[in-house]
């Protein structure tokens, strides 16, 4: 069965993160709150894709959904 | 090619437009659910589309949008984002704001 602990070890392999932590003990269900200094004038949408194209083909085929929360330090720091 | 086109089409005629699982009634899933419980409480009409019956479109539409998951939404021919984002936008006042432009 696919763990949090797992995803947030591929995230964090393809994306340079200041901080991530990955909910979810159903095996296809996540939650994620990622913060990187690369999402700095990005949109929420280039934001979340930047995720999704960290874990590949995982998103694809291993994770039913997985809700996550994308921040900058900036942002993380007054949240 | 010729999904693109459908989907092309989909997107262009329909000011608001949601694809989903399932339908505003009877969503097939708790984040498809989860728009439209947003999308109504902006108060706004709006168009769904439910991918289960179309597996050409379900596929087309991730890699038109570069996004993997269904919801996805789209206002006036562009793409919104999906659940978490339609969702945040909804809290911030920007979604309400962005449909009521129409």
């Amino acid at each position: 069965m696919l763990l949090a602990s797992q995803i947030e070890d591929v995230i964090n392999k393809n994306l340079d993160c200041t901080f991530i932590k990955v909910k979810g003990d159903d095996g296809t269900h996540f939650e994620a709150i990622i913060v990187s200094t690369l999402f700095e004038d990005k949109s929420i949408i280039k934001q979340h894709q930047m995720v999704y194209q960290a874990l590949g083909d995982m998103m694809r085929q291993e994770i039913h959904a997985l809700s996550m929360k994308t921040l900058t330090p900036e942002q993380w720091k007054n949240n | 090619m010729t999904e693109n086109i459908k989907i092309k089409k989909l997107i262009d005629d329909n000011q608001v437009l949601l694809f989903m699982k399932g339908n505003p009634k009877f969503p097939q899933c708790g984040f498809s659910s989860l728009a439209c419980q947003v999308l109504d409480a902006c108060g706004s009409k709006y168009e769904t589309f439910d991918v289960l019956l179309d597996p050409e479109v379900r596929e087309g539409i991730k890699l038109y949008s570069n996004w993997p998951t269904i919801p996805q939404l789209y206002i006036k021919g562009e793409f919104v984002g999906g659940a978490d984002i339609i969702k945040e936008m909804y809290e911030s006042g920007e979604l309400t704001k962005l449909i009521s432009q129409g």
